[in-house]
């Protein structure tokens, strides 16, 4: 059964209700089809308020949802040939991190993405998605093999950020996201982001400088979760209702913002409930990014990017140092 | 530890503008929070901010960085009108800002520019945490790439001194997207053969730490700078136990391979000449006897 959300209350209620009226029909052989056609009447309009108007906390609420599709669910489906490959070459192998290659269409691909678990001992396995440096390095790793044998490189993003641990420090996160960072930046290959659960802060960003940045509808993309922006704010991180429509940190919040390329439309109620569907949607996009971006050399590409992210940041001038009044 | 000392360190360290400084009387007197010797504050700016008793190292403010490190009145600054927009209209920022614009006399927590050290052509910028913690908004990353591009022009090397609690969270992901915006120019930088020097000074963390500062061809820090991508609170929250007293020190940092050396303030300039002495272009190849 579904985990439910607490904003989806009103529609799961509804949908019981028919389920029961139909169930009634079928014991008692009582025709309640005119009502029932109604309740779905209903039902459809209610979905549609509701699922229409997500603000930034429902959309958060969804990105994080129990059965929400991870990267493997859409590797699975959207390649074919994918052999996984493991390990940094340095330290060990992280597998809150899968990569691997893999044909999209046809042609060579590698594909990496953050990866949580399903259950708690998957969870635990994988650190709930929240990799050590050795993951890190792992996908530079992958990435610069890609670039040798120049294909594409396809990253999901998915991770509530990288861990905050003693070892993590130790083997150096920083250095490791900031080695991602620059190494994507020169990588000569065309590089495809596309956020698919929770975007979070350095950690989400380490796979995240790439020639296209697409978000699925229901994800979120941020400097800080809100729960830590509220503690910091407003020493109080139950108001993370608050700070998720703050922070902007929802696909159509950077879209407007221009922070990201474009939104890719989610099924009504969030991706989990048809992975199938989904992972056709993301396929589309895919497929179009990747035919664009085989019209541009390895140079030209690694220009765009730098461009990209150069013009990304708000500012103005003032005349002189400028004391406030 | 390494917390109380910032907080301490806080009262002597706002030195900034003319105007402030004079506000500061002269002759106060101060308590050094590691050895707890009493000295005039007058004395300890003399000694670059580091006490003469037991070198703990002071914080010092980006123009007393620029004074001590560059050659004197070399200095010329780049985009010192830039100022931060606020994209998100988020609570209380545009006031923050005006109220530290006022405080430390700086338009944002940067200054880039160019000088010399010894005579050699320099990029510089100087992170300064009395303004808004030195958090990277969209001001810090456009000064830094700017400057780097100056960089690339002029086929000087750069040099960045770290000062920083990490993203600026009320420009929420545009503050995210300065640590690829930062890391990207620098990749410029390197493609065209050019010198990084990062120097990390207290305190380098989170999306600071996790960019630009830890990407230097080579890697200095100040003695007992923070240096670290997660908090310390956090990390203890994460692990349940505490953690040692030195984690996430400079001296840490090098034990566990992520630094060339710890460098004391006084040897800083010296080691940053010998530095960029050794990457100097003009170099003709070892002669035949
Ligand atoms: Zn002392």
């Amino acid at each position: 059964m579904a985990e439910q959300l607490p904003f989806e209350k009103p529609i799961i209620e509804l949908r019981n209700k028919i389920s029961e009226l139909k169930t009634f029909t079928l014991e008692k052989e009582i025709d309640l089809s005119g009502e029932i056609e109604k309740l779905e009447t209903r039902l459809e309009q209610l979905e549609e308020d509701i699922y229409g108007n997500m603000g930034g906390w429902e959309r958060v609420q969804i990105a994080r949802h129990s059965q929400r599709p991870t990267t493997m669910d859409y590797i699975e489906r959207i390649f074919t040939n994918f052999m996984e490959l493991h390990g940094d070459r340095f330290y060990g192998d992280d597998e809150a991190i899968v990569g691997g290659i893999a044909k999209f269409e046809g042609e060579p691909v590698t594909v990496i993405g953050h990866q949580r678990g399903k259950g708690t001992k998957e969870n635990l396995r994988r650190n709930f998605g929240m990799p050590h440096p050795e993951g890190y390095r792992k996908a530079l790793r992958l990435m610069k093999q890609a670039e040798k044998f120049k294909r594409p490189v396809i990253c999901f993003i998915d991770t509530k950020g990288a861990y905050p641990g003693q070892s993590a420090e130790e083997r150096g996160q920083s250095e490791a996201i900031a080695k991602n960072l620059i190494s994507m930046a020169g990588l000569k290959t065309p590089i495809i982001c596309i956020v698919i659960g929770e975007g979070g802060s350095g950690g989400a960003l380490a796979l995240g400088v790439g020639d296209r940045i697409y978000m699925l509808e229901n994800s979120t993309y941020s400097v800080i979760s809100p729960e830590g922006a509220a503690a910091l704010l407003w020493k109080d991180s139950g108001q993370a209702k608050r700070a998720a429509e703050t922070m902007k940190i929802t696909a159509p919040d950077l879209k407007e913002l221009n922070l990201i390329d474009d939104v890719i439309p989610e099924i009504r109620g969030g991706a989990h409930r048809n992975v199938d569907t989904q992972a056709g949607y993301i396929r589309q996009t895919l497929k179009t990014a990747l035919l664009e971006m085989s019209k541009y050399d390895s140079g030209e590409l690694v220009n765009k990017r730098y461009e990209k992210f150069n013009n990304i940041g708000e500012f103005d001038h003032v005349n002189g140092v400028m004391p406030a009044e | 530890m390494i917390r109380d000392l910032f907080s301490k360190k806080k009262k002597y360290a706002t030195i900034p503008s003319e105007q402030a400084k004079q506000e500061v009387p002269e002759g106060l007197m101060t308590k050094c929070p590691q050895c707890k010797s009493i000295m005039y504050i007058k004395e300890l700016r003399k000694n670059q901010m580091v006490c003469d008793q037991c070198g703990y190292h002071h914080r010092v403010t980006s123009s007393e960085r620029i004074a001590i490190t560059l050659d004197e009145g070399s200095f010329e600054e780049f985009d010192a009108e830039m100022i931060s927009k606020d994209p998100l209209q988020f609570p209380e920022y545009a006031d923050k800002s005006a109220k530290d614009r006022e405080k430390t006399g700086l338009n944002e927590a940067i200054i880039t520019g160019k000088g010399t050290i010894e005579g050699m052509g320099v990029v510089i910028g100087v992170m300064d945490p009395r303004f808004r913690m030195g958090s990277m908004g969209s001001v810090v990353g456009e000064k830094m790439s700017r400057a780097i591009q100056r960089a690339v022009d002029e086929r000087k090397p750069f040099i960045m001194f770290a000062a920083s609690g990490g993203a600026r969270m009320q420009e929420g992901v545009f503050s995210l997207m300065q640590m690829a915006k930062t890391s990207t120019a620098l990749n410029r930088l390197h493609e065209e053969g050019l010198l990084f020097i990062s120097v990390m000074t207290h305190p380098t963390t989170g999306g600071v730490s996790a960019s630009f500062a830890s990407l230097g061809d080579i890697n200095l820090a100040e003695p007992q700078a923070l240096i670290g991508f997660a908090g310390r609170r956090i990390i203890e929250q994460t692990i349940r136990q505490k953690l040692p007293d030195d984690f996430q020190t400079a001296e840490f940092l090098l034990k566990h391979g992520q630094l060339d050396q710890v460098v004391a303030r006084k040897e800083m300039k010296k080691t940053l000449q010998n530095i960029i002495d050794i990457h100097r272009p003009a170099h003709t190849g070892i002669k035949e006897d």
